[in-house]
């Protein structure tokens, strides 16, 4: 009973600097299964109102997919609710191998090993395979996650600026007497949707004698002519010497990650990486989930590639709208607003409108670059697109944006 | 002497500046001021290794060494001898 009046009230005033600052994030309730219609609760307590997702991870419209559902209520009847074990002592099913078999062969690697979570897989590979003799070397704009195990991991650490490969190179002349070098980066980039040159970082990492990772959570299942990722996307599918990913996203969503890459590497993680020793298996009705997502992948591009058609639509929509857009062609379409409170706002009017979008700003992406990320889906249709461009237009249009340039937006609403 | 400085002041615009725009001086604070993440220190320290053939040890490559580009001066200077 230590937690006095004193300590409660350094908390209060801590997170009321949060909010003091703009940046407390509240959750919003939803009431149905995920999918492109949701029904949200929102402002807590408020009565449910119907809107169409534009912001989930939900890139094939697996999470609620009835045969994924199917296949994980069979999971659930055949091999049970929970492991209570972690992997290595009484926690491997036969589909946990299973699973392991198939990522492999989807992400064409030499084998892959299965964690709680891609956060978990990124936190732990580092510290498994590399010591203070080492070097990392990263993209600016890598993901948390992998910032986090970074940091856990004793090898020495650099950053190059993003998708620069003058820089890159430099970093790799620069850390040429290292024993092993790793090159890091994300596959597909989660705020701004770009893709890494994977291409180019596989040349360069040849030819210094780097290893190459690559955290593809925005990426597997759609990125690529049949789904398997940035590597297939960059002509460099097998090249890949890590790969980490999550079923948490396009995969049927439900949570799971993993580490996918040369054999010896998956093996020192078996041995040695933490959040696989010492967190709990995936739960069977996961992992039998994810089996049937991949049979469905292995089996037709469709899901894919009706997904990159309405990415084409969506972006080509909002471009003739008036939006600023950032360039690419993911399914990762920020609409940047610069100003975090217009951020908000229009959010908000958004959400009015019955259209769900988030805004993100500072701290999440740099200071002036707020925006909202809309992120499409293989679960929406034509007509749930034709209704959020209106939206997106009628609220454009109330603050006066469409049309108006970089420059011209900061000047009415500031940085 | 003045060259040092110029060499560090120059890498680390190069280095570390994303906005061109944005203008920093032989005192500007880069790790207080948040320009130069403690993280990145490790890419300087090595970079003025290589550059004059000296070896900092990890103790004397704090980040209070590491603040103004007159301070990161002062530190090479004293292990060029
Ligand atoms: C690039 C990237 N890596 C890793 C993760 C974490 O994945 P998981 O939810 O499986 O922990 C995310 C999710 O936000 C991500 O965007």
């Amino acid at each position: 009973m230590s937690f006095n009046e004193k300590i409660r009230a350094m908390y209060v005033e801590q997170i009321e600097g949060i909010k003091d600052a703009g940046i407390f994030k509240q959750e919003r309730f939803i009431h149905s299964a995920q999918a492109a219609d949701i029904e949200v609760e929102f402002p807590a307590g408020s009565s449910l109102k119907k809107a169409i997702n534009m912001c989930a991870n939900n890139y094939l419209g697996l999470s609620s997919h009835p045969e994924v559902v199917k296949a994980a209520h069979e999971g659930l009847d055949t091999r049970g609710y929970g492991m209570s074990s972690v992997r290595f002592i009484c926690g491997t099913q036969d589909i946990h191998q299973e699973l392991e078999r198939k990522v492999t062969e989807f992400l064409g690697t030499e084998d892959t090993i299965l964690f709680p979570s891609c956060m978990d897989a990124n936190a732990g590979v580092f510290e498994a395979i590399l010591t203070d003799e080492d070097i990392m070397i990263s993209d600016r704009l890598v993901h948390a996650s992998i910032i986090d195990g970074i940091r856990l991991c004793s090898a020495m650490h650099d950053t190059f600026k993003h998708s620069n490969m003058i820089h890159l190179e430099k970093k790799l002349q620069l850390h040429a007497d290292k024993r092993l070098k790793v090159v890091i980066t994300d596959g597909v980039f989660s705020m701004d949707g770009d893709t890494a040159k994977l291409d180019e970082m596989v040349a360069l990492c040849e030819k210094y004698d780097a290893m190459l990772f690559v955290d593809d959570s925005h990426a597997t299942g759609f990125i690529g002519k049949t789904g398997r990722g940035t590597h297939e996307k960059c002509g460099v599918f097998g090249k890949i010497d890590i790969i980490t990913t999550t079923f948490g996203k396009a995969l049927g969503g439900a949570s799971g990650g993993c580490v996918s890459g040369r054999k010896e590497l998956v093996e020192m993680c078996r041995q040695k990486a933490r959040p696989y020793l010492f967190s709990n298996t995936i739960a069977p009705v996961v992992v039998s989930g994810v089996l049937k997502v991949l049979d469905i992948l292995f089996e037709s591009t469709e899901r894919r590639d009706k997904l990159e058609k309405n990415t084409a639509y969506w972006r080509k929509g909002l471009t003739e709208a008036g939006f600023v857009l950032k360039d690419g062609d993911t399914p990762i379409v920020p609409v940047m607003l610069f100003n975090a409170k217009l951020s908000q706002n229009i959010s908000n009017d958004l959400y009015d409108e019955g259209i769900y979008a988030i805004g993100f700003f500072f701290p999440v992406v740099a200071k002036g670059q707020a925006r909202i990320r809309t992120q499409i889906s293989a679960g929406h249709e034509i007509h749930h697109l034709d209704k959020a461009l209106s939206a997106f237009t009628k609220v454009g249009k109330k603050y006066d944006i469409l049309g108006k340039t970089k420059q011209e937006i900061i000047e009415m609403y500031g940085l | 002497m003045e060259e040092i400085r110029d060499v560090v002041l120059e890498y680390v615009i190069e280095e570390y500046l994303e906005d061109e725009d944005e203008e920093i001086n032989y005192e500007t604070p880069l790790i207080s001021g948040g320009i130069v993440d403690s993280f990145s220190m490790v890419s300087l320290k090595r970079f003025l290794e290589a550059q004059y053939k000296i070896s900092i040890p990890d103790e004397k490559a704090s980040p209070e060494a590491f603040d103004t580009v007159n301070s990161i001066t002062a530190l090479v200077r004293e292990f060029i001898g």
